[in-house]
């Protein structure tokens, strides 16, 4: 296994779509509820402790080989918004085809076989980790990062925030990803065992609730 | 990228010629270039000129409205299902060139779903001299600028002008009224793109978009070949 295949998955230039999503950045502004670099860090913190947490462990169970369509089907149930599940489907596809473009390999062109529409994107990323000879942690590590440096730059972009300061807002969160990053692992090997029904179930109503009403939006910068 | 591989997996991966049912897809040309310089109004006019001999279908990155999908819509240059509209998050030169993968989603849906397809016209967000298109997206781009955008555009050159396939200075009916020296973008455009084809169109006079649709028709014999 090579560490630096995390790099290579982490990096936010790997040509995945998530570009053109704010992660709830953008509905987040509008309402006033970020407005600088201190709100943004705490959007942040509030993003990763739910649905960050969910999504991690869904990515790390993935990691471990659990079935993708099992864990499709958890992350429906753990996703009201119809939005934010078009989203992560749409996402899920393009981070599978640029995985199957990168780590070629019969499960991830089993996965986009059994999903055509895309299944949702943690899932995927577990399943490219392992394609990349990555584990759980690793997973894990990816989701987490991406969950908070999504919103960070689609800040920048929205409010012309200083870029130093939102990449010192991730630094200050980085010891709290690692507890998240691990707690999601460990979620992930416990669900092995008990099942998939056991997974985090953590929700931010006020993601889903933006995310629905971001999607109405007739004009908006970011996908959603 | 290799071109004539066929992926035994569910769907191509970015540049493969061939479907996963073996048959060839559809051309893709790229259309870019600043702001309002006439993108949408090529692609229109391209529209109206093959749609009768050829079947086509149009993707636009907006930058972060609807507008051209929603004027192409509007002038009925096809129809509904043909036109798809792709969301940039603010930076549209990232998905046409560095992350194309909205837009082969895009461009792969409209053939599966309103296929088979001869071309398919994919039109970025008005953006700056150095966009172009990811030949990962698109097997041939046209550069879009206008008369009135400036007449040193072509001599300042930048990847946009140098490499596209195809240039294009349009609204040369507007030429008189802003100042700019026709033959002199001519002389620039020619030293900066080493042999490459230009055309000077007005949308608005002429024969319009005729020679473009010329060499797209060339183009699409070539692909088809
Ligand atoms: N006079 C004149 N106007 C033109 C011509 N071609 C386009 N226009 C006008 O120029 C304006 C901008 O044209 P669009 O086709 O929307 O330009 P665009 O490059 O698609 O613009 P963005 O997508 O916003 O970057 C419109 O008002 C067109 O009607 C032309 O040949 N002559
Ligand atoms: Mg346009």
């Amino acid at each position: 296994m090579s560490r630096a295949a995390l790099l290579v998955l982490a990096d936010g230039r790997f040509p995945a779509g998530g570009h053109a999503h704010s992660g709830g950045a953008e509905a987040a502004v509008r309402a006033g509820r970020i407005t600088g670099a201190a709100s943004l860090e705490d959007f942040c913190r509030g993003r990763l402790h739910t649905s960050g947490l969910v999504s991690a462990a869904l990515a790390a169970a993935a990691a471990l080989g659990a079935d993708p369509v099992a864990l499709d089907a958890a992350a429906d149930a753990r996703t009201p918004s119809p939005a934010l599940r078009v989203a992560a489907r749409r996402l899920g596809r393009q981070l599978v085809r640029a995985a199957r473009a990168t780590w070629p390999c019969t499960e991830l062109d089993a996965l986009a076989r059994q999903f055509p529409k895309g299944a949702h994107q943690p899932v995927v990323l577990g399943v490219a980790a392992r394609a990349a000879g990555l584990g759980p942690e690793d997973a894990a590590y990816c989701s987490v990062y991406e969950c908070v440096s999504g919103p960070a730059s689609a800040t920048v972009r929205l409010l012309s925030l200083d870029p130093f300061d939102a990449t010192a807002a991730l630094a200050r969160l980085a010891p709290e990803l690692d507890v998240v990053a691990h707690a999601a692992a460990d979620a992930a090997r416990r669900a092995l065992a008990d099942g998939v029904e056991t997974l985090p179930a953590a929700s931010a109503p006020l993601l889903e609730i933006g995310a629905e009403a971001h999607a109405a939006w007739p004009v908006r910068l970011f996908a959603s | 990228m290799h071109l004539d591989h066929t992926h035994d997996g569910p769907s191509a991966v970015s540049a493969d010629a061939r479907r996963p049912d073996g048959r060839r897809r559809a051309l893709r040309i790229g259309l870019g270039g600043p702001v309002g310089s006439g993108k949408t109004a090529t692609v229109a006019a391209l529209c109206r000129a093959l749609r009768d001999e050829l079947s086509l279908a149009v993707v636009t990155n907006d930058i972060y409205t609807r507008e051209d999908a929603e004027f192409l819509l509007r002038e009925a240059v096809l129809p509904p299902e043909r036109i798809t509209a792709v969301e940039t998050g603010a930076c549209p030169h990232t998905a046409i060139r560095d992350d194309i993968s909205a837009n082969l989603e895009a461009v792969e849906d409209l053939e599966d779903e309103t296929g088979p397809l001869d071309l398919i016209l994919v039109e970025s967000g008005g953006d700056n001299l150095t966009a172009t298109f990811s030949r990962g997206l698109v097997d041939a781009q046209i550069f879009v600028i206008d008369v009135a955008g400036g007449d040193d555009i072509p001599r300042k050159g930048g990847p946009g002008v140098t490499t596209a396939d195809l240039l294009v200075v349009n609204k040369t009916d507007l030429a008189p009224y802003v100042g700019s020296d026709l033959e002199r973008m001519a002389a620039d455009a020619e030293a900066q793109r080493a042999g490459l084809p230009v055309v000077f169109q007005s949308l608005r006079t002429g024969s319009g978009v005729t020679a473009v649709a010329g060499w797209v028709r060339e183009r699409l014999a070539a692909w088809t070949a």
